[in-house]
């Protein structure tokens, strides 16, 4: 329970409300992860907050975090500069299934935020491209102001071996993409949904119709990966504040199988 | 242990009682045991048996709990009180660590070492003792160990207590926990009171407690102790006025999530958490950060929390859960149901605090009862 000693490196603004810190242990070790998981990040007196990992895993030196400042912890993150220092445990929970995704097509949704978490295994299955058939990134935010990493999705769609489509829910005139749900771009993508693997991360009901929509697509539910949230003190299943149905998501998530926790999705307030 | 120690009951004297608690005191170990506080039953330190609630006796109902004279000398002839061991085991205020930082902003972190302290819980009962084991396998069997709870855990002697009586709120025998002790204790009493005599039945279940039983003045207990020994378990088990059947429990839970039941019991339900403070096997916390005046300093505490309360679920946007019957719902559903998948048991061993102390009598028996009465109407296929 005790955290490690970290040092903001860097800190970049992605969007109105949202940041991302890159990291560096004080004891200069590793922290190495699997994309998915997260860690117990700790703002000195203020607590700790469940942030993904949003970083590269193939350079577990720096630990990267992109965090939206939404509460008492997350705005002390946000106003850490570089060589401030915070407390860090982790890492904690499953891994996006990349080893089962090799040699299929895999389709990635996100929603919002929801893309952090994701970017893990997105720069995993590019690293390893040619182990994978065809991959499809759909992502949904609110205004295209709120599309996170534009930089970097600019730069994956150039490479020409990854299809994505970006749509927001509302934008001005000078928005030439797509308006509407991110579920609704299922249909667009090109996989082959009998060997596909999906993985999704963003709010509960987008999550909920885009298995919905990927089922219409042909895709089982257990080719459906999901990753949730929920409010976490310890990370360790002692606390049971993240407790859904009888799963804790900080030890048997925060990945799930969708067919794992497909009968507590719809029961409302669970 | 070896069989022999079981197999070999002993009688010991009352007025011989306090060798037990000298013996205990000589090997290194505090006694916490039954004492009366306040109108109830709490465990707190004992040097003499003089201590215990000698001729209390408890009446409890929903939302209802009264100490009464019972006329006689017992000194373990009441039920249970509010409070249960957990408070001595699982405490509700953790120190967890200690943060410093100094004025160029670097950090620097303190482990708070967990206290070891030697004790002894006397009067164990037997539903108390399965609830120990419960949290046992919450906070130490699994992948991470709570070092708090271990280290209080770890040097503990457990003397329990076979109840005589149950109280209106006991239903052990549903939850196949009591009131016959089962294990997990070094030594186990029956109190044995009558006209001719007042005495324990005592028995070992580990080796530290065969050796301890070993020092007291006791002799072997002959037929007749070992028949009213029986007897008394057997009254407090034919005393249960209660029952919740286990049988399909878990899938018949998780089959009536939408069942109008909720919304019933919610309309009654207070939130207030008692029953998640009175029962001994909840194990949920939160932690609270505080910063001393100067800045420089920061505490992290753990502290028991309730699933009942609005801020357990606070995400972004709001809490998972804002209506009492969500609560309530992941209160019941979460002991009865979803600890059978979390720890291959139930997380209620039946010994009826919930109820007592619920001040609109809300009764966990008599909400499944009426939940498996019928059917969730929008569930497909319901057991």
């Amino acid at each position: 329970m005790l955290p490690r000693v970290f040092t903001v490196a860097a800190r970049h603004e992605e969007t109105a409300d949202t940041f991302t810190l890159e990291l560096l242990a004080e004891d200069a070790a590793d922290l190495a992860f699997a994309p998915g998981q997260f860690n117990m990040l700790y703002a000195f007196g203020r607590g700790e907050s469940a942030i993904s990992i949003s970083g590269d895993a193939a350079e577990p030196q720096r630990l990267v975090h992109t965090i939206r400042a939404v509460g008492t912890v997350t705005r002390a993150l946000a106003e850490l500069a570089p060589g401030a220092q915070l407390g860090v445990r982790g890492p904690y929970g499953t891994a996006w299934p990349l080893a089962a995704a090799r040699g299929r097509d895999v389709v990635f949704v996100a929603g919002g935020i929801g893309l952090a978490p994701l970017r893990p295994a997105i720069l995993e299955v590019l690293a390893a491209r040619r182990d994978y058939g065809r991959v499809v990134l759909l992502y949904g935010a609110r205004t295209p102001g709120d599309v996170l990493y534009a930089a970097e999705i600019a730069r994956w769609r150039a490479r020409g071996d990854i299809e994505i489509h970006v749509t927001v829910d509302a934008a001005g005139s000078d928005w030439r993409g797509n308006v509407g749900v991110v579920t609704q771009l299922v249909r667009r993508a090109g996989f082959d949904a009998a060997h596909a693997l999906a993985m999704l991360c963003g709010p509960e009901i987008m999550m909920r119709y885009t298995v919905v929509e990927l089922g219409r697509a042909g895709m089982s539910p257990n080719d459906v990966h999901v990753s949730l949230e929920r409010n976490m003190k310890c990370a360790i299943a002692f606390c049971g504040h993240c407790q859904y149905g009888p799963e804790f998501i900080c030890r048997d998530g925060p990945v799930f199988p969708y067919d794992r926790v497909a009968r507590w999705f719809d029961a409302r307030e669970l | 242990m070896s069989e022999d120690a079981s197999a070999a009951p002993r009688y010991l004297e009352r007025a011989d009682f306090d060798r037990l608690l000298e013996a205990l005191a000589a090997r290194g170990y505090t006694v916490i045991g039954p004492r009366v506080e306040g109108g109830a039953i709490v465990y707190d330190e004992l040097s003499t048996s003089a201590e215990l609630p000698i001729g209390w006796g408890d009446e409890q109902e929903g939302g209802h709990y009264r100490l009464r004279r019972r006329g006689d000398a017992a000194l373990f002839g009441y039920n249970l009180g509010p409070s249960a061991w957990k408070r001595h085991l699982h405490a509700p205020r953790v120190k967890l660590l200690e943060a410093a930082r100094d004025a160029d902003g670097r950090l620097r972190f303190e482990r708070v070492p967990a206290p070891q302290p030697r004790r002894a819980f006397l009067g164990v009962r037997a539903c108390e003792l399965a609830a120990i084991g419960v949290q046992d396998r919450v906070l130490v069997d699994g992948a991470h160990v709570d070092p708090h709870y271990a280290a209080r855990r770890e040097s503990l002697f457990l003397v329990a207590v076979n109840c005589g009586q149950a109280a209106a709120t006991c239903f052990c025998t549903s939850m196949e926990t009591g009131p016959r002790v089962q294990g997990g204790h070094d030594l186990a009493l029956t109190e044995l009171l009558d006209a001719s005599r007042h005495g324990f039945l005592v028995e070992a279940g580990s080796d530290a407690g065969a050796a301890l039983l070993e020092a007291l003045p006791t002799r072997a207990a002959d037929a007749a102790d070992i028949a009213a020994a029986g007897a008394a378990v057997a009254n407090a088990a034919a005393g249960q006025v209660r029952q919740m059947a286990q049988a399909g429990i878990r899938d018949a839970l998780y089959d009536r999530l939408e069942h109008p039941r909720w919304d019933e019991v919610a309309s009654r339900c207070l939130s207030c958490a008692n029953c998640t403070m009175v029962c001994p096997t909840c194990f949920c916390t939160t932690v609270e950060d505080v910063t001393d005046l100067s800045g420089e300093h920061a505490e992290r505490w753990r502290r028991w929390d309730s699933c009942f309360t609005l801020d357990f679920t606070h995400l972004h946007g709001g809490p998972a859960r804002t209506s009492a019957k969500s609560r309530y719902r992941q209160w019941l559903t979460h002991k009865l149901a979803g600890w059978h998948d979390q720890f291959g048991e139930s997380g209620c061993v039946g010994c009826g605090r919930c109820i007592t102390w619920c001040p609109v009598g809300i009764d966990i028996t008599e909400e499944v009862a009426a939940l498996r009465a019928l059917p969730d109407p929008s569930a497909n296929g319901a057991s």
